[in-house]
């Protein structure tokens, strides 16, 4: 049954949508929502529980492989004029609330999250400034001084992207703007908008909008990104990361040693495992950045559980840790995360099959 | 109970001079808290004292009551205007009281501690005040500051054109308060001169009583003294502060309105750095408008979309460019979308990119002749003195049924790829010489049929040039933008462009990059036309 808020035929809504972008149909899609509007439902519901939710679907499919790369991106665009469409149809209340600035991570490709928030704080009465994605830090800075707004509200979902996170945050505080922060990359519990200083955490667009209600804390001045996390004197996130592409050279080499098979790897397929070797310094460049161990093995797991999909024994990633940790033994941090992961993956009582 | 006498007897000299005339107070006592002896100094400073006398008749009340405890420590207060340290030194029963007089010591140490609080305080405030380029926000800071330290509650204001005053009020413990004041500022005396920036009129002469009501924030209270100071900008007057202080304290001091000067300088200095950058900014965005890649949309049925990256990541401009127009040709109306690359990079290159985009705007008539539109453009680059040379391809595109047509030409620059509906990738059969260079240029053009769902894609070389990977040092390459592109068979066109730059970006990860433009021109699938346009009011609002 309904409530207030969410009016009755929500799933119903969202089924529509779905069948709608994943024929791409825009036309269709369209009509979905004038559909829903004149029936009277919620706005905000229809963002959030309709569009959102096709959205985080389409999300899922696409990681269970049940989407191809293509259809993932005309779902997402059609989405995308879905919302535009949303604001040429409804009027928006006049701004009576404070000033938001909406941006992402620069380096995070999902604008869509961000995009939902910035429509649903028009929604509520915010004057709202959507930057979107690819936002260098420089920007947003120019942007705070030119503009003064209350709050900054940062989205990520790339774990990867915490340190270029975190840089962001330190400047938007540094031009007395107080930052909230969403979106996965910040860990399901937000423990990571803590860790980097962000005044304040948002599980959804909703609570960030009911956060932002209420003015956030003001930054204080003279804050430095060391004063969050002084295990970075230790240089290792930074001498792992700037040698990052010769790391994933001699593990390569190494694996090609151990490993016959390898020999005789078209180059794509050496390209991909170059790919995945990456990806792996990366993660451990993050654990080691934000001193948290979990992070690196939550991603190996979810990586296990992505090759054992594919028949490959997750044992396989053993040599590769093992290399690595042979390159950074002089890394005291780098080589216990490391030793733990493989410890993690060698005991498959561990493993509980999902990612962190 | 101890016979005095005998305690006398124990006690120092006083017959002795070194004694009676000892610069330093000293009175000596017995347990029971009857003075013994007393020299000169101690008799000063305690008139009715004497031998025989209780303590705590004679002596101020700190220095009996510690007797009486018998502690043993020094002890500190006061006795007239000068402060002492006790020195207690036991001999027998009694004991002898020195009273070191450190008045000018106790007066230096809370001139100290005063001092190094108000260093701290600028300091704090200069940070806060520098950290945002923001009029408003500096003004915030400004007055919260000032209501925090100098006053019960500040008004800071800006200068204005206008008749309406910039201005932010703070109380005490209070949120600051944004408002546009409509004002006479010679209501309050010495703010009409502060704002212009004449030399500030001392506290006393102001009449808290005169104060106009616009001064006071609601529910203040009465005021006890107001302190207008100008705040001196960078050669111009930053604005004023107006300090207020309620009925109950005491008016500023003069060392208070000295340090309230102090302060001044620093808000006026941040202030002014504001103003700066706000104009510096606001003509910035005035020249950078007509620099900025335009937005792209679907026209006459054929989806095109653009991204830009330029190579620093700062900037917003660069040497590369695109613009979609429309055109009236002898065969009908189509639109030429134009891609290009200029050398060099940064803010020279993007002032060129401006004038090639204005040229080929006025060019825009002959856009039916590729050629011909080239080679005039090619004249006035090489008529310049500084010679600066420009890589080109131009696409006009026509829709005939579900189908685009195109006519594509390259000058110097890397040709387009096509990608078909079922993957295959292709490269568009044309080519031509650069622009700018030489007197005479020499191109091929081709014509391409876009079958729905397929696209074709124009990008500059920051594209294939782009240095990373997984090893750090391989470059994008064209083999693997044909193989991005292969994916991008069915999407639309703002998605290839998304895609494709995401890729490169990812490619590229921490290193440094060119400019980088895309270009994309796809048929739509489907029989809608521009169903939801993202831009267009479209059929809903009609």
């Amino acid at each position: 049954m309904s409530t207030p808020t969410r009016t009755p035929g929500v799933a119903e809504h969202a089924e529509r949508l779905w069948d709608a972008v994943t024929t791409g149909d825009e036309y269709a899609a369209g009509d979905v929502v004038i559909q829903a509007l004149g029936d009277g439902a919620d706005p905000e519901s229809l963002l959030l529980d309709v569009i959102g939710a096709v959205q985080r679907k389409v999300g899922q499919e696409w990681a269970a492989n049940r989407l191809t790369v293509a259809q993932e991106h005309a779902a997402t665009a059609i989405n995308d004029r879905v919302i535009a469409t949303f604001g040429y149809v409804l009027k928006r209340p006049d701004p009576h609330l404070g000033r938001v600035t909406v941006a992402c991570v620069d380096g995070e490709w999902h604008a869509m999250p961000a995009r939902l928030l910035a429509e649903v704080l028009r929604l509520r009465g915010f004057q709202v400034d959507y930057l979107g994605a690819q936002v260098p830090a420089p920007h947003l800075v120019a942007h705070l001084h030119r503009t003064g707004p209350d709050a900054v509200a940062l989205s990520g979902s790339i774990a990867t992207r915490l340190p270029t996170a975190h840089a962001t945050i330190t400047a938007c505080q540094a031009a007395a703007t107080p930052v909230i922060a969403g979106g996965a990359a910040f860990g399901p519990d937000g423990r990571y908008a803590r860790l980097l200083g962000a005044e304040a955490w948002a599980p959804d667009a909703r609570s960030a909008a009911d956060r932002l209600a209420e003015p956030l804390p003001r930054p204080h001045a003279g804050h430095q990104p060391l004063d969050d996390l002084p295990h970075l004197a230790d240089q290792e996130y930074t001498l792992v990361t700037r040698s990052s592409g010769r790391l994933v050279k001699s593990v390569l080499a190494g694996l090609e040693e151990r490993v016959p098979a390898m020999r005789t790897y078209s180059d794509l397929q050496r390209q991909h495992t170059a790919e995945d070797l990456a990806h792996i310094v990366e993660f451990l460049a993050t654990a080691l950045y934000v001193g948290d161990g979990e992070l690196f093995t939550g991603f190996l797991t979810w990586t296990a559980g992505i090759l054992t999909a594919r028949g490959v024994p997750a044992a396989s990633l053993v040599p590769a840790l093992e290399l690595l940790e042979a390159e950074l033994r002089d890394f005291p941090r780098a080589t216990s995360l490391l030793r733990d992961a493989r410890t993690h993956l060698a005991d498959p009582a561990h493993r509980s099959g999902r990612p962190a | 109970m101890a016979d005095p006498v005998r305690t006398a007897r124990r006690a120092p000299d006083t017959g002795d001079r070194g004694w009676a005339a000892a610069p330093t107070a000293a009175l000596c006592a017995d347990a029971g808290g009857v003075v013994l002896a007393l020299n000169e100094a101690a008799r000063t400073l305690f008139p009715t004292a004497g031998p025989g006398r209780l303590l705590a008749d004679t002596v101020a009340g700190w220095l009996a009551g510690a007797h009486d405890r018998r502690a043993g420590d020094v002890v500190r207060g006061e006795a007239g205007e000068r402060a002492f340290a006790a020195h207690p030194i036991p001999h027998g029963e009694a004991v002898t009281w020195w009273l070191v007089d450190e008045t000018d010591a106790r007066v230096a140490q809370d001139a100290l501690v005063r001092e190094q609080e108000r260093t701290a305080f600028l300091s704090d405030a200069s940070a806060a005040l520098l950290g945002s380029l923001n009029l408003e926000r500096c003004m915030e800071v400004a007055a919260r500051l000032a209501a925090q330290h100098l006053a019960d509650a500040a008004l800071v204001l800006a200068p204005t054109t206008s008749g309406t005053y910039p201005a932010v009020s703070c109380v005490r413990g209070e949120e600051p308060a944004r408002s546009r004041l409509e004002i006479d500022p010679d209501d309050l005396p010495g703010l009409g001169e502060a704002l212009q920036g004449f030399p500030p009129v001392p506290s006393r002469w102001l009449d808290p009583d005169a104060a106009p009501g616009w001064v006071l924030p609601a529910s203040f209270g009465a005021v006890g003294s107001i302190v207008v100071t100008p705040l001196p900008g960078h050669g111009v007057p930053a604005g004023a502060l107006v300090l207020l202080r309620r009925g109950d304290r005491a008016s500023f001091t003069d060392q208070e309105e000295l340090f309230a000067r102090l302060f001044a300088a620093r808000a006026g200095a941040a202030m002014s750095a504001a103003r700066v950058f706000a104009l510096q900014a606001s003509i910035t965005d005035t020249l950078m408008r007509e620099l900025l890649p335009p937005t792209l949309e679907q026209r006459g049925g054929v989806e095109f979309a653009g991204r830009y990256r330029p190579a620093r990541d700062g900037e917003r401009i660069g040497g590369d460019f695109y613009d979609v127009h429309p055109v009236t040709t002898p065969e009908g109306d189509e639109s030429l979308a134009v891609l290009g690359d200029v050398c060099g990079k940064g803010l020279d290159a993007a002032v060129l990119t401006g004038k090639i985009r204005t040229t080929l705007r006025a060019l825009l008539p002959m856009a039916g002749d590729h050629h011909g539109l080239l080679s005039l453009l090619n004249r006035t680059l090489a008529d310049g003195r500084n010679a600066r040379f420009v890589t080109l391809v131009l696409a006009s595109a026509r829709r005939e049924g579900a189908d685009v047509r195109l006519r594509v030409t390259c000058a110097g620059h890397p040709p387009p790829l096509i990608v078909r509906a079922d993957g295959r990738v292709e490269e568009a059969g044309t080519h031509g010489t650069l622009i700018g260079v030489l007197p005479e240029i020499r191109t091929t053009g081709a014509d391409v049929t876009l079958a729905p769902g397929e696209t074709c894609l124009l990008y500059t070389d920051g594209i294939i040039e782009a240095r990373g990977g997984p090893l750090g040092d391989a470059m994008f390459g064209e083999d693997r933008l044909r193989q991005s592109l292969t994916e991008c068979a069915n999407m639309p066109a703002d998605a290839v462009v998304e895609r494709i730059q995401m890729l490169a970006s990812q490619w590229i990860g921490r290193g440094a990059h060119d400019d980088m433009a895309v270009l994309a021109i796809t048929a739509p699938r489907g029989q809608h036309l521009a169903a939801v346009g993202g831009h267009g009011r479209g059929r809903y609002t009609a």
